[in-house]
């Protein structure tokens, strides 16, 4: 009896938490629309969190174009079929690793200091102060990092395809011997819009969760300095499992009509 | 006199614990009350309740006769325009520098241009005994005290009604703490505004109260003018007021 009552109560504590999350992507999201917008902070996040992850999303699209194209070269070679490398490269970044590779660095990189910041204002009361200085909080906090991150993931995505597109290139122009236009030709050739653009889409959902959940641990965090971390780590392991799960459901939806 | 802020059975618990256990309190317009009560006596929760950052599970609070009680949105917003509060640790806005932090009420929720409320603000600051060299400093770089005087200039910013002061003096040194009961006073006496502290510093709350009321198990226990404290014929006020460890009230060491 027992293990039912404690399997149970877990799953009454994992509904309670969905339902509090809901309600606040509900109360986030009616925010946005609401005036006044804050045209000042918003830009300050499209900094934070847009430039300032272009060279970690760079630089992990540079190495995962490049072994990509070697993987592609050394399985390819077991079928005679080496020469598909440039095609499986491009519709590998930007159908999934790009997005997927950029979600994760930023999850990695924006939620955990949304959710610190966040948290941070929480314990010492800072977010109590907004609302007797009639600020809404979710407003003034949340709907900037939302409204940033949905704007700037699918550009960090868009330079992340170029980029690990351009790694693949260079592995197999130096190093597996292939002719550099015809590399760059049989890539454009073979691209369709379609499979740039649900890579993109899938980057704005991202860039949704990651600011969600950064938001929303932030504001439950409670208890100091610990809590902070909590939530901090909160914010990371849930974008970054929710951004995966996302990712499967996307791509059945876009790719299987 | 006229009843600024009423609270009436008011109840609220986290989880098991029950923190207000029906509070009553009438509070005149002008006046400056004291809540004493130890820590976790549910003094904190009372005066949230009354800002709506905390939503009572029982009771009704009124401002000015209305009540407030379950107002959201934008007739919160309103309501809360007659308040400034000074938070325990300040509660400043560390992104922002001094001057804007006292502003904010100014800029962001009564949408006024950001010349005006600066000029505002380092009057406000002036009025705290800071000085315009102060305006643009970051938070972080200010001592306890003077944040707590950045705090008191927030709250005063754009000439609240009603001033809440979350234990003012916990954290300074006596001497700060008593420049702080001073600005209190002061403010309090020269903007003509209603007041509620919650303290367990018996100097300061002796010094800027007219009436005390204390807080014990989630009940005001008594209240009366601070002349009568001393009288007060309870003997949990007693206690309280001598910081006894001997008496009725029993510290719970798990809460």
């Amino acid at each position: 009896m027992n293990i039912f009552a404690s399997v149970g109560r877990l799953f009454l504590l994992f509904l309670a938490e969905v339902g509090r999350l809901t309600r606040f992507t509900v109360s986030a999201v009616s925010s946005i629309v609401r005036p006044p917008v804050y045209w000042r902070l918003l830009l300050q996040q499209i900094m934070r969190i847009g430039w300032f992850s272009l060279p970690v999303v760079g630089l992990t699209a540079f190495f995962t174009g490049g072994a990509l194209a070697l993987q592609i070269f050394i399985g390819g070679n077991r079928y005679g079929a080496e020469a598909i490398v440039p095609q499986i490269v491009v519709l590998g970044i930007t159908r999934e690793l790009g997005p997927v590779i950029a979600g994760l660095m930023v999850a990695g990189r924006v939620a955990a200091a949304i959710a610190a910041e966040i948290g941070t204002m929480r314990v010492t009361e800072q977010i109590d102060a907004l609302t007797t200085l009639s600020t809404n909080p979710v407003k003034y906090l949340v709907v900037p990092r939302l409204i940033a991150a949905v704007l700037t993931m699918p550009i960090l995505v868009a330079i992340a395809d170029s980029i690990g597109v351009f790694g693949g290139y260079i592995v197999a122009t130096k190093s597996l011997g292939f002719n550099g236009a015809v590399y760059l030709k049989n890539t454009a050739d073979f691209v369709t819009s379609h499979d740039v653009m649900s890579g993109l889409v899938k980057a704005a959902v991202f860039g949704f969760v990651i600011a969600l959940m950064g938001c929303y641990s932030g504001f439950n965090s409670k208890g100091g300095a610990q809590g902070v971390g909590r939530a901090t780590t909160n914010a990371v392991v849930s974008s970054s499992i929710l951004i995966l799960a996302a990712n499967y459901l996307l791509t059945s939806i876009l790719f299987t009509s | 006199m006229d009843t600024k802020i009423e609270l009436q059975g008011v109840k609220k618990r986290f989880g098991q614990k029950v923190v207000l256990d029906g509070v009553d309190l009438k509070i005149g317009k002008g006046e400056s009350v004291v809540i004493i009560g130890g820590s976790g006596s549910g003094k904190s929760v009372t005066i949230k309740s009354v800002l709506g950052i905390v939503r009572p599970d029982a009771g009704k609070i009124f401002v000015d006769g209305k009540e407030t009680t379950h107002l959201h949105g934008r007739a919160r917003e309103a309501v809360l325009k007659k308040f400034g509060m000074l938070f325990q640790g300040a509660a400043l806005f560390d992104s922002l520098p001094v001057w804007e932090n006292v502003a904010f009420g100014l800029i962001q929720g009564r949408g006024m241009g950001r010349k005006k409320a600066k000029d505002i603000a380092i009057a406000k600051l002036a009025k705290v005994g800071l000085g315009s060299e102060v305006a643009s400093l970051s938070p972080s770089e200010l001592s306890g005290g003077m944040q707590k005087r950045v705090g008191l200039a927030r709250a005063i910013a754009a000439d609240p009604e009603i001033l809440f002061f979350d234990e003012p003096t916990t954290g300074l040194d006596p001497i700060m703490a008593d420049v702080i009961n001073d600005l209190i006073t002061s403010t309090v006496k020269d903007l003509g505004v209603t007041a509620i502290s919650i303290t367990h510093d018996m100097t300061s709350a002796r010094k800027i109260s007219d009436r005390i009321a204390m807080l014990y198990k989630g009940k005001i226990i008594w209240h009366g003018p601070t002349k009568d404290i001393d009288n007060s014929g309870n003997e949990y006020v007693d206690q309280f007021i001598h910081g006894r460890a001997e008496g009725p009230i029993k510290m719970e060491v798990r809460g």
